[in-house]
C-alpha cells in the first residue's frame, strides 16, 4: 500500500492549488462483503435491539442469509473494546466492537466465513464512523472478515446487503411488529400474576409474525397487531398501579441491555412499569429530517423531499391505524403518534437539530410527560455530543414546562460503575413514588 | 413500639442511629471511617448497638452509596440517602428551603420550596470529601490542617473542580511557585463550592434557610466559611446541624418507621451472612507461589547500579538533577557509574531549597577528594535550577530517560516511566527516540492513585502495595481516569472484595490503563522486544509484576528506576563535558553559602493576557521569570512581526468589525467571538455593518469570563471552548446590545474534499442549549436562526423572516450577505498569504515549521493557552490547518470524512508529508468527541510515512509546563532525524 501511495504523489513541494487532481489514497485494503459470501458467511449483528432484531434476523434469514444476534455480556466484551476503542469513543461504538471480536475469539465462529454487521446513517455525529472504527479494531487479529454496512445514504456501495424495495418493507412492517410486542410485554410484564406469562405471550406473538412472513402476510398489520393485543390481554394481570418510567435517550443504550447496564431489568425489579418509546419513531426521525433540510435550507432536491414525504406518510398511516387498533381495544396504551412527538419537539427545540437522535429526545420526554410517564431516565453515553444539547441541554426548559417532570440523565461508560448509575436512578425513583402517592392520596379525596 | 435503626453506609464511612419513636428520641449515633471494610464495620456497629440497647425488636432501613448491596443481600429495606435526608429534614427543620449535602464521592443539593428538586453529582464531578482528601495528600497535609490554614488566607486562586485531575494540575505550579499554603487551602474550598454552586445548582439560586449536611461540611470551618460568604447566607440562614454528619441515618432511621420490625440479632445474623457476590470479576493472582515470587526479586537485583562510598571515594564525578512536578531526585556519580549519592524526595514547598540544600550536604560529604566535573538538570524546574545553580546543562526529562535506559540496555526499544503524577512512554528507533505518549488529564491512573488510596486504607504504600502480591483474585478495576477507579474500587468494595485483591486490582489497572490507553497499543506485542521500565510507581513489585503478566514477557526495571531522570542527566554531563571541555560552571561551596533568593508573584504587564508570573530574585541581582507564556514575560522584546499564523489569525479576524455601519442606525447586534464565529465573524459582521447595524464583539475570554457563565453550563463535560460561550453571552448581555445574533448550522461551508460538511453537533446546535439554560435569553435578544451558508436562497429568506423587526429588504439582505461573504474570502485569502510569508521567512531563515493543527476556535489566546507562542519561543514557525490545507492534495481516508473542520486536519496532514522542515501538532479540545475519530486517523496517515506525530489536548487548565515537555521532546527527536537525513533542509 505505502508504495502505492508514493507513485501516486507528485513528488517535491508543489505549488498552490495543487489541490486539485487525482486525490493521495491513505486507506487502508479491507474485505469486502461480496454476493456470494451470502452462501458461506454468517453474519453476526449487535446485541443492540432485543425486540426488534429477532425478527430482523427472520427477515434476513428467509433471504437467505446466516444471521446470528450476538449476546456475549461479559467484562471481556468491554476489555476488548476497551482494548481496541480510543478512549473518548463513545460508549456504544466500544460496546459493539467489544462484543464481536469477543465473538470471534470465541471460537465459536469459523472467522473466515463471518462478517459483522453495522448501520450507518450518514448523520453528523460519530456514529456513522462505527464503520471505519470496527474496521480498524478487526485489522489486526482479523483482517479477513468484512464490515457490512446498512444505510440509506450511499455510503459504503457495493459491501452491505442490497436492499430492495420489497425487503425494506419487510423490515419495516418488521419494525412495526417489534415495537408492538416491546410496548404490550413492557405493559404486561410488571402486572402479571403468573410468573413467566408475559414471556410466554411474547414468545407467541414473536411465533406467530414468523408465520406471517413465512406465509407472505407479513403486511396484514391489522390482523396481526389485533392478535396480539388479545394475545397480551389474556394474561391475567393485577390491578395495581406502579409508578411507570420512561427510558429515552441515544439508541444503542437506550435499547442494549449491555450498553445500560440492564436498565429494564433493574427497573423491573424496582416494581416499575417502563415505557420505551418505538424504534419507528427513530425511523420516521430520519425521515423527517431530510424534509426538513428542504425546508429549512432548501437544500435537498424537490423530488427527493417529495419521495420522503411519501416514504413518510405510507409509515406514518401505518403508525395511526395500529394506534387507532390499540385504542379501540382500550387495554393498553399505544405508542406515541409522531405527529405529536413532533409537536412536542416544537415547544421544545428546534427540528432542525438533527444529529444523533437530536430533537427526537425533547421531543419523547415532552410526549412522555403528556401522556402521562413524568419519570424518565435519560441515557446517554459519557460525553455523548449531541446529548450535550438534546439530552441534559433541554432538561431545564421540560421542568419549567411540566410541574412534576422527574428526569435523571444517566451516562454509561465502560468505567462507570453500576452503583452510581443506580443510586441516581433510585433518587429519581423515590421522587416519583412520592409523586404516586400523592396522586392516588389526591384521587381518594376527590372520591371521598 | 420497635426502634429504629437507620444505617447510612457511605464511600468512606458507616453511619448508625438508633430512635427512639414512643419519645422522639435519638437514644444513639455514630460515625466511623470504614476504611472499605464495610460488613465488618457496620457488624461491629450493630454488636455496640447490642451491647447497649440490648436484643429488642427493630425496625432497620438502610441507605447510603455503599449500602445498596449490603440492603440487596441481606433482605433489609433501602431507602436512596437524599431521600432519607428530605424525610429528616421535614422533621426536624421544617422551615428549611434548601439543603447542601457533601459526602464521600457525592454531592447532592435539595431545594424544599418553590418546587422541590433533588440534584445529585454526576458521575464525573468533583467538589466531594474524596476531592478535598486528595487535596490534602498533594499539599501534604492532613484535612483538618488544611482547613485550619484556610482560615487564614488572603487569596483565592481559580481552581478548577469539577475533578480531582485536573484541581491537581492547577494546585501543582502554586506549590512549586511558592504560593502561600493558607491560600491554596481556601481556594481549594472556594473550588469545592464553585462547583456545587455552578455544577450543581445550575442557575437555580440556592436562598433563604439553607441546611448544610454530611462529614465536611460539619468537620471543615474553611469550607462552611466559603460556603456562607459564596451565598451570602447570615448565620440565621445558614444552618449547621449539630448531628449533620449523621443526617442521613437519622432520616434512614425515621424512614424505618414502615419497616417490618425483626429482633435485633436477627438483623445481625442477616448482615454477617451476606455472602460475596459473584458480580466481581478477578484475575489470576500475579505469583502462583512464594518460589516464583523469589526467582522474580532475584531477577531484578541484577539490574542495580553498584555503590560507591563518597566517604572514601577519590576522583571525579558527576551530578544529575531531576526537577520534577512532585518530587525532586538528586544522583551523583563516579565516572564509571557507580552511584556516590543519591536523594528522592516530595517537593514539599519550593523545590529550589531542596535542591541548595542537598547540594550543601554533596559538598560537605566530598570535601576535597571528590571534584564534580560537570551536571545536568532536566524536569519541570530545569530553567530555574539552571539560572540559579549554574548547572552547565538542562535537557529534556525524555532524554535524560532515555539516556539512563541505554545505560541498562543499549538495544532498548522502548521505555516507560510512571511517576505520581504521569506516565511517558517512548519508542525507539535506530538508537533515537522516534514517538513519545505522555498521559492526558483524564487518563492518569497513577502512582499517586495508590498512595492516596493506601493513606484512604490507613496504611503506607509499600505495605499496601505488598497485600496485593499474594491476592488470590484480583479485582478487575477497569482502565481510566483516577476518578473512574475510585468508584469501581467502591463497588469492589460493596461486592466485599478483600484489600488484598483490590491492591492487586489497582496495580494491574495502572497498568492497563498505561499500555491501553496511553501507549494506545492494540496487542503488548506492540511494544517492543526490549523494554524498560522505570519510574517510582515501578519500584512496587504489583504494578511491575502485573505489567508482565499483560504484556507476557520479562523487562528490566534498574534498582534506581525512581531515579532514572536524574541518573540520566549526570550520563549526558558525563558525555557532553568530554566533548565541550572546560570547567564546570556549576555553583561551588563557596557561591553556595552566599546563595540567596526572594521570589514574588504579579501579573505580567507585557499585553492583555495578564498571565500570573512568578519573579525569582537571586542574591547575585540574576533575575529568572517563569509562569509566562511568551519571551515578553520574561522580559525580552518579542518580534513584532512574529512568524506565527496564529497570533496573526487572532488579530486579523477581529479587524473585520470595522466599526462602519452605511450611515444608517439600526442597532446594536452582539456577535459572541467563539466556536464558529472564529471563523465566520467576518461573514456576519459584513452582513450587518452593511446593512446598518453596530456590530459589538464580546469581551475577550478568559478565565474570568467562563467563570462568569459558568451557572448556566448544562454540561460540564462539553468541550472548553462551548463552555465559554457561556461567558460570552453574559459579556454581550452586560454591553445591552439590541440582540445577539448566533446561528445553528447543521451545516459548514462546502470546500469539497469531503463526503459531506457538517459542523459537529456541539458547534451546530450550541445556541439551542446557551438559549434553554440562560434565564435572560428570550426570543427577541437571542436570534439563532437554522441556516445553511451554501444555500443563498434560503440563507436570504431566513434572515429576512428572523430580522422581520427592523424590515430589511431583499435587496439589503443579498447586498449584506455579497459584504459578508467579500469580507470572508479576504480574511481566508490574508491568511492564506500570511502562511505562504512565514513559509518562505522560515525557511530563508532555516527555521523548522510546525503545522498546529486544530480548529479555526483553537486561535484563542484562553483556549490554546499560547501553545503557539511557546513553539515560536522554542525556534519554530507556527502555521495553520487552514493556511496550508489547500496547498496539499485530496485525500481518501479510511474513516467517515464528513465535517468541514476535520477534512482540514487530513489534508493539512498530506501537506506536511514531503516537507522535511515541517511537522504537524495537532491541537485537541477535552471533550471532543469527533477528534477521537481524526487523532488516529491524521497519526496514522504521518506516522505512516515516517513523520512524526503530536497530539496536545487541552481543556481549561493552563499547565504549559507538560506542553513543554512534549514540545522539547519532539523538537529533539525532529533534529534527530534530520540529523539522519545530513541535515538537508529543502521545500
Amino acid at each position: 500500500m505505502a508504495e502505492n501511495q508514493e507513485e501516486k504523489k507528485i513528488p517535491g513541494g508543489c505549488a498552490v492549488g495543487c489541490g486539485a487532481g487525482e486525490p493521495v489514497d491513505f486507506t487502508d485494503e479491507y474485505p469486502t462483503f461480496r454476493p456470494e459470501m451470502k452462501e458461506t458467511h454468517t453474519i453476526l449483528i449487535p446485541d443492540m435491539l432485543p425486540y426488534h432484531f429477532e425478527i430482523i434476523k427472520y427477515i434476513l434469514a428467509q433471504e437467505g442469509y446466516k444471521i446470528e444476534v450476538l449476546h456475549n455480556d461479559s467484562r471481556a466484551v468491554i476489555d476488548e473494546g476497551l482494548k481496541h476503542v480510543h478512549n473518548d469513543t463513545c460508549f456504544p461504538a466500544l460496546c459493539v466492537i467489544g462484543q464481536y471480536i469477543d465473538a470471534l475469539k470465541s471460537g465459536k465462529y469459523d472467522v473466515d466465513r463471518t462478517a459483522v454487521l453495522i448501520s450507518q446513517t450518514g448523520g453528523g455525529c460519530r456514529a456513522s464512523n462505527y464503520l471505519p472504527l470496527i474496521r480498524k479494531a478487526l485489522k489486526a487479529e482479523f483482517p479477513q472478515v468484512p464490515v457490512l454496512s446498512v444505510n440509506f445514504s450511499g455510503l459504503e456501495k457495493g459491501n452491505g446487503i442490497p436492499m430492495t424495495l420489497p425487503l425494506l418493507l419487510k423490515i419495516a412492517y418488521g419494525i412495526f411488529y417489534g415495537d408492538n410486542i416491546m410496548t404490550l410485554y413492557n405493559q404486561t410484564l410488571p402486572y402479571e400474576t403468573r410468573a413467566g406469562s408475559a414471556e410466554e405471550a411474547r414468545q407467541a406473538c414473536l411465533d406467530m409474525v414468523y408465520r406471517a412472513y413465512d406465509q407472505k402476510k407479513y403486511k396484514k398489520y391489522k390482523d396481526l397487531t389485533r392478535r396480539m393485543l388479545a394475545i397480551f390481554k389474556a394474561v391475567p394481570r393485577s390491578g395495581e398501579e406502579k409508578v411507570k418510567v420512561g427510558v429515552v435517550g441515544e439508541i444503542y443504550v437506550k435499547y442494549s441491555p449491555l450498553g445500560n447496564s440492564h436498565l429494564e431489568d433493574f427497573l423491573h425489579a424496582e416494581g416499575c412499569e417502563t415505557v420505551i418509546p418505538g424504534l419507528m419513531d427513530f425511523v420516521l426521525y430520519c425521515v423527517v429530517n431530510t424534509i426538513n433540510d428542504r425546508k429549512l435550507y432548501k437544500r435537498n432536491s424537490a423530488l427527493q423531499a417529495l419521495v420522503y414525504r411519501i416514504v413518510y406518510r405510507f409509515l406514518y398511516g401505518i403508525q395511526k391505524q395500529i394506534i387507532r387498533l390499540f385504542q379501540e381495544d382500550g387495554t393498553f396504551e399505544p405508542l406515541h403518534d409522531f405527529e405529536h412527538l413532533r409537536r412536542c419537539a416544537d415547544k421544545v427545540i428546534n427540528q432542525g437539530v438533527k444529529m444523533g437522535e437530536g430533537w427526537l429526545i425533547p421531543a419523547e420526554m415532552a410526549a412522555l410527560a403528556e401522556t402521562g410517564t413524568d419519570n424518565i431516565v435519560c441515557a446517554q453515553p459519557f460525553g455523548c455530543l449531541p446529548n450535550h444539547i438534546a439530552g441534559k441541554g433541554v432538561v431545564r426548559t421540560l421542568k419549567n414546562m411540566y410541574r412534576d417532570e422527574n428526569i435523571v440523565p444517566v451516562d454509561y461508560d465502560p468505567s462507570a460503575t453500576r452503583v452510581n448509575q443506580e443510586n441516581r436512578i433510585k433518587l429519581m425513583l423515590a421522587t416519583a413514588r412520592e409523586n404516586l402517592q400523592k396522586k392516588q392520596r389526591e384521587k381518594a379525596r376527590k372520591e371521598d | 413500639m420497635s426502634k429504629l435503626l437507620g444505617i447510612d453506609v457511605g464511600s468512606t464511612t458507616v453511619k448508625v442511629t438508633v430512635i427512639d419513636p414512643d419519645k422522639d428520641e435519638i437514644l444513639y449515633k455514630s460515625y466511623e471511617r470504614h476504611f472499605a471494610r464495610v460488613k465488618e464495620c457496620v457488624l461491629s456497629e450493630l454488636k455496640k448497638v447490642q451491647e447497649l440497647f440490648g436484643n429488642g425488636e427493630y425496625s432497620a432501613c438502610i441507605t447510603g452509596s455503599a449500602g445498596l448491596g449490603l440492603a440487596q443481600r441481606s433482605g433489609i429495606s433501602f431507602v436512596q440517602e437524599v431521600q432519607a435526608a428530605f424525610v429528616a429534614i421535614r422533621k426536624y427543620y421544617p422551615d428549611a428551603d434548601a439543603a447542601v449535602e457533601l459526602g464521600g464521592e457525592d454531592a447532592k443539593i435539595i431545594f424544599i420550596t418553590g418546587g422541590t428538586e433533588q440534584r445529585m453529582n454526576g458521575s464525573c464531578a468533583g467538589g466531594t470529601g474524596a476531592f478535598i482528601d486528595q487535596m490534602a495528600t498533594l499539599l501534604d497535609i492532613s484535612v483538618n490542617e488544611m482547613d485550619e490554614l484556610s482560615l487564614r488566607a488572603e487569596k483565592v486562586y481559580p481552581i478548577a473542580s469539577r475533578c480531582g485531575v485536573f484541581a491537581k494540575s492547577d494546585i501543582q505550579p502554586l506549590i512549586n511557585q511558592g504560593c502561600r499554603k493558607e491560600d491554596i487551602a481556601a481556594s481549594i474550598f472556594q473550588a469545592v463550592v464553585d462547583q456545587t454552586v455552578s455544577g450543581l445548582a445550575q442557575g437555580r439560586r440556592i436562598k433563604g434557610k439553607v441546611l448544610f449536611l454530611g462529614g465536611p461540611l460539619y468537620f471543615l470551618q474553611g469550607l462552611r466559611k466559603a460556603f456562607k460568604d459564596t451565598l451570602q447566607l447570615d448565620d440565621a440562614h445558614a444552618v449547621f446541624p449539630e448531628n449533620a454528619p449523621c443526617f442521613m441515618s437519622i432520616g434512614c432511621a425515621l424512614y424505618a418507621s414502615s419497616a417490618k420490625a425483626a429482633p435485633l440479632a436477627e438483623i445481625i445474623s442477616r448482615v454477617e451472612n451476606v455472602k460475596e457476590s459473584d458480580d466481581v470479576v478477578t484475575g489470576d493472582p500475579l505469583f502462583a507461589d512464594r518460589r516464583e515470587y523469589d526467582e522474580f526479586v532475584a531477577r531484578h537485583n541484577r539490574s542495580d547500579l553498584p555503590f560507591e562510598d563518597i566517604k572514601t571515594y577519590r576522583g571525579d564525578s558527576y551530578l544529575g538533577i531531576d526537577s520534577g512536578s512532585t518530587t525532586t531526585k538528586v544522583i551523583l556519580i563516579t565516572p564509571d557509574c557507580k552511584i556516590l549519592y543519591s536523594h528522592y524526595q516530595s517537593n514539599n514547598g519550593q523545590p529550589l531549597d531542596i535542591i541548595v540544600e542537598r547540594m550543601k550536604e554533596i559538598y560537605s560529604l566530598i570535601g576535597d577528594r571528590i571534584t564534580i566535573r560537570g551536571g545536568a538538570v532536566t524536569g519541570y524546574g530545569e530553567d530555574l535550577m539552571k539560572a540559579a545553580l549554574k548547572v552547565d546543562f538542562g535537557i529534556v526529562e525524555t532524554v535524560a530517560h532515555f539516556k539512563a535506559a541505554l545505560h541498562f540496555n543499549p538495544d532498548v526499544d522502548f521505555i516507560i516511566d510512571i511517576g505520581g503524577q504521569d506516565i511517558k512512554c517512548f519508542k525507539v528507533k535506530n538508537h533515537a527516540i522516534d514517538s513519545i505518549m505522555l498521559n492526558e488529564a483524564c487518563s492518569s491512573g497513577c502512582g499517586s492513585f495508590i498512595q492516596t488510596f493506601a493513606k484512604a486504607m490507613g496504611m503506607d504504600i509499600d505495605e499496601f502495595a505488598k497485600l496485593g502480591l499474594f491476592a488470590k483474585h484480583p479485582v478487575e478495576l477497569g482502565s481510566r481516569c483516577t476518578v473512574f477507579m475510585n468508584s469501581a474500587v467502591k463497588q469492589a468494595q460493596k461486592e466485599g472484595a478483600s484489600v488484598e485483591d483490590i491492591s492487586a486490582g489497582l496495580s494491574s489497572s495502572i497498568v492497563k490503563n498505561a499500555i491501553y490507553k496511553v501507549i494506545r497499543a492494540k496487542t503488548p506485542e506492540e511494544l517492543g522486544k526490549n523494554i524498560v521500565v522505570q519510574g517510582g510507581t515501578f519500584l512496587n513489585d504489583a504494578v511491575l509484576r502485573s505489567f508482565e503478566k499483560e504484556i507476557g514477557k520479562n523487562v528490566i526495571r534498574p534498582g534506581i528506576a525512581g531515579l532514572m531522570g536524574a541518573f540520566g542527566a549526570a550520563l549526558y554531563a558525563k558525555e557532553n563535558m568530554a566533548k565541550r571541555g572546560g570547567a564546570s560552571t556549576l555553583a561551588t561551596r563557596e557561591e553556595l553559602e552566599q546563595f540567596s533568593y526572594a521570589s514574588r508573584s504579579t501579573n505580567c504587564r507585557g499585553c492583555t493576557s495578564k498571565c500570573n508570573i512568578n519573579i525569582i530574585t537571586f542574591g547575585d541581582g540574576r533575575k529568572f521569570i517563569s509562569g509566562n507564556k511568551c519571551e515578553r514575560g520574561a522580559g525580552q522584546k518579542v518580534p513584532t512581526n512574529p512568524l506565527d499564523i496564529y497570533a496573526y489569525k487572532y488579530e486579523r479576524i477581529q479587524q473585520c468589525v470595522t466599526g462602519k455601519n452605511a450611515g444608517m442606525d439600526r442597532g446594536k447586534v452582539g456577535l459572541p467571538l467563539q466556536l464558529v464565529m472564529y471563523e465566520q465573524l467576518p461573514l456576519w459582521a459584513g452582513f450587518f455593518e452593511s446593512c446598518g447595524f453596530e456590530v459589538v464583539l464580546s469581551e475577550k475570554s478568559s478565565r474570568q469570563l467562563y467563570f462568569k457563565g459558568q451557572h448556566t453550563v448544562a454540561s460540564d463535560t462539553a468541550c472548553y471552548p462551548a463552555k465559554l460561550m457561556h461567558g460570552h453571552i453574559e459579556s454581550l448581555l452586560d454591553m445591552g446590545v439590541d440582540f445577539i445574533f448566533y446561528p445553528c448550522e447543521s451545516y459548514n461551508l462546502d470546500e469539497h474534499d469531503s463526503m459531506n460538511h457538517y459542523n459537529c453537533p456541539v458547534v451546530a446546535y450550541y445556541p439551542e442549549l446557551l438559549k434553554a439554560n440562560n434565564e435572560r435569553l428570550g426570543d427577541d435578544n437571542f436570534l439563532m436562526p437554522y441556516l445553511d451558508p451554501n444555500v443563498r436562497g434560503s440563507m436570504v429568506a431566513t434572515l429576512k423572516k428572523v430580522l422581520k423587526k427592523y424590515k430589511l429588504s431583499v435587496k439589503e439582505i443579498e447586498r449584506g450577505l455579497d459584504e459578508g461573504f467579500r469580507r470572508l474570502r479576504e480574511y481566508h485569502a490574508d491568511v492564506v498569504r500570511r502562511g505562504e510569508e512565514i513559509v518562505f521567512e522560515a525557511r530563508r531563515e532555516g527555521k523548522q515549521m510546525i503545522v498546529l493543527a486544530g480548529r479555526p476556535y483553537h486561535v484563542d489566546p484562553e483556549i490554546n493557552h499560547g501553545i503557539d507562542k511557546l513553539l515560536n519561543s522554542l525556534g519554530f514557525a507556527v502555521l495553520s490547518e487552514d493556511c496550508v490545507f489547500e496547498k496539499a492534495h485530496h485525500v481518501k481516508v479510511n474513516v467517515l470524512n464528513q465535517w468541514t473542520y476535520h477534512a482540514r486536519l487530513y489534508r493539512a496532514a498530506e501537506y506536511v508529508l514531503d516537507k522535511p522542515d515541517v511537522n504537524l501538532v495537532q491541537l485537541v479540545s477535552f471533550g471532543c468527541g469527533i477528534d477521537a475519530i481524526t487523532t488516529d486517523e491524521v497519526r496514522a496517515i504521518l506516522e505512516n510515512h515516517g513523520k512524526l506525530y503530536t497530539q496536545i489536548k487541552i481543556d481549561e487548565i493552563n499547565n504549559l509546563g507538560v506542553v513543554k515537555i512534549r514540545l522539547r521532546s519532539m523538537q529533539a527527536a525532529i533534529e534527530e532525524q534530520n540529523a539522519e537525513r545530513g541535515g538537508a533542509v529543502n521545500g
